[in-house]
């Protein structure tokens, strides 16, 4: 698994495909033909100024697209060789695989506890067990392997069954991530996941996403150019061209930063514009 | 132009004019309510007893009791919000999570419900008598006071429980989409249960509404003042049963009150019910 890593950039077949894509809402075109092969256990972080289509790309991803009225999307996405864009796919099971992370973090207002717990069952990945205190004991196993995988164990064990709503924003993030891994995903969307986080929260959040490289795949939006030069692999540049939005180059992280082909992202990672 | 020259004197003026506005609307509402609470109090108290309220009424309700009366009037709340509730939670989640691809169907529904909800009383008393007493043929019964009742309270109830349920956040229903769960699911586990204030209001001011209505149910309930036999026999409310002591029974005043006391109690208790289980509920599931 390590050296997935290292193979990403250079991986032929990627686990994730957008091919000439285009969404609009109404009218509107928010983003057009946009083609990008996302390698499986890469770190891909797409940047841009706001209102350039990041947002509306990441949420076709998994389909969330499809519940915003009015919203209509062309072209192809493939992931694992299928075309997800099908009428005929499982989006509940399409979302259970493609996880996503909101910029605000969104617990229920539950337990804790019951935060996981609920994804968990609803997708039945606990096996029935012979009795209900085996069922349960399994769900707290599932539980605990995947607060412990953010870190988050140690700081919520004795309030399992309190209020999620009470956690500190940072926790509640990575509450919200821990709440997705638990569905063992393949690809985890997460958009602007530290933008209402405090520093050290925010610092927190990216060290488990580097953590949790290579065993997911992650595409990140972000505005701090700096977080995307910290953690991703490679960093996808959207750009508003003719009032639609455009993705207008895809690089290695130290190429885009250090050799950009286009004069926009040039003039954008000097911090000259956007 | 300084700071100190800005008329800083006359804005501290104008908001300690607008605090006093506001105590005063306070105090006044407070009192209004003390006082109708008080004269009820101070006429009705010394009237009640067990007996009272377990006795039938005799001598046109001067003696006697309210037995039937609080009988006929459960019957009447129970028959209208067996048909209220589950219609009414079924069009709020209807306009709340279903009409957003569709805004003239949402629009259309909340107009007809607004301006229903200003349709005086008598109006659906009327509309009660003729269309389930007579046409329905059920004659004077607590089923068709029941029903009228519920027509009368469904577009209060709904468009409070839509509020209600408008008021979850969407982060919830986008967090449960994203996280593959069933529209059922998110419903039951996440939508409802943290829309149960707005339930609880708008069943609140629903029984609320129902326990007072006179107007609606003469037509409809009916009159007599002894046990239902049945839901098809007739019965008389509560409320009617107070406004025929006030206005038709010389003496009979104090036996209103009297009554009038046992119905906000049990509007009391009622609310506090109904706090308690949807509390219960939320917290179970």
């Amino acid at each position: 698994m390590t050296t997935m890593m290292s193979a990403a950039t250079t991986c032929t077949q990627p686990l994730l495909e957008a091919k000439h894509l285009q969404l609009s809402y109404g009218q509107q075109v928010a983003f057009h033909d946009v083609s990008l092969p996302i390698a499986s256990g890469e770190i891909m972080a797409i940047v841009g100024p706001s209102g350039c289509g990041k947002s509306s790309f990441l949420s076709c991803l998994n389909r969330m697209s499809d519940l915003v009225p009015h919203c209509h999307v062309q072209g192809e996405i493939h992931f694992n060789g299928t075309n997800i864009l099908s009428p005929r796919t499982d989006t509940l099971l399409l979302r259970r695989r493609i996880g996503m992370i909101f910029q605000k973090p969104n617990p229920f207002p539950l337990s804790v506890w019951e935060n996981l717990a609920l994804p968990l069952r609803e997708h039945g990945l606990v096996k029935s067990q012979t009795s209900r205190r085996a069922f349960r004991q399994a769900i707290h196993q599932a539980i605990e392997a995947v607060l412990r995988d953010v870190g988050l164990w140690e700081e919520v064990k004795n309030r399992l069954h309190s209020s999620a709503l009470a956690l500190s924003g940072g926790q509640q993030q990575r509450l919200c991530i821990a709440r997705a891994l638990i569905l063992q995903p393949e690809v985890l969307l997460l958009d602007e996941p530290c933008s209402a986080l405090d520093p050290l929260a925010s610092a927190v959040v990216e060290e488990l996403m580097l953590r949790l490289r290579p065993r997911y795949t992650q595409v990140v939006i972000t505005h701090n150019l700096a977080q995307a030069k910290r953690i991703a692999d490679r960093i996808a540049v959207f750009w508003v061209q003719q009032h639609k939005g455009q993705l207008i180059e895809v690089g290695s992280t130290q190429q885009i930063f250090n050799a950009p082909t286009h004069e926009l992202t040039a003039a954008y990672v000097s911090g000259g514009k956007g | 132009m300084s700071i100190s020259q800005r008329p800083g004197l006359t804005v501290t003026a104008l908001d300690r004019l607008l605090g006093f506005a506001m105590a005063a609307t306070v105090i006044a509402v407070g009192l209004g309510f003390c006082w109708i609470l008080g004269a009820i109090v101070a006429q009705g108290l010394g009237q009640i007893s067990l007996a009272f309220l377990l006795a039938e009424p005799s001598n046109a309700g001067r003696e006697g009791g309210i037995a039937p009366m609080l009988v006929s009037t459960l019957l009447i709340l129970g028959v209208c919000l067996a048909i209220a509730l589950p219609l009414g939670l079924g069009t709020a989640l209807l306009l709340a999570e279903f009409t957003i691809t569709d805004q003239r169907l949402g629009r259309l529904v909340r107009r007809s419900l607004d301006f229903l909800a200003g349709v005086p009383s008598i109006v659906f008393g009327l509309f009660g008598n003729a269309f389930f007493s007579q046409v329905l043929g059920l004659g004077f019964s607590i089923l068709s006071g029941g029903l009228t009742l519920a027509c009368m309270v469904l577009p209060l109830l709904i468009r409070t429980t839509e509020e209600g349920l408008r008021a979850v956040p969407p982060s919830y229903r986008q967090g449960a989409a994203a996280l593959g769960l069933s529209q059922t699911t998110t419903l039951f586990k996440i939508i409802l249960p943290a829309a149960v204030p707005g339930l609880i209001a708008g069943l609140v001011l629903g029984m609320g509404r129902a326990l007072a209505e006179t107007a609606a149910l003469i037509f409809t309930s009916g009159y007599v003042d002894r046990f239902p036999r049945s839901l098809m026999d007739s019965g008389r409310a509560l409320s009617i049963h107070i406004f025929d002591l006030s206005m038709n029974i010389p003496g009979g005043d104090a036996r209103a009150a009297a009554s009038a006391l046992v119905l906000l109690t049990l509007l009391l208790l009622l609310n506090l019910l109904a706090g308690a289980l949807a509390q219960r509920w939320a917290n179970s599931s």
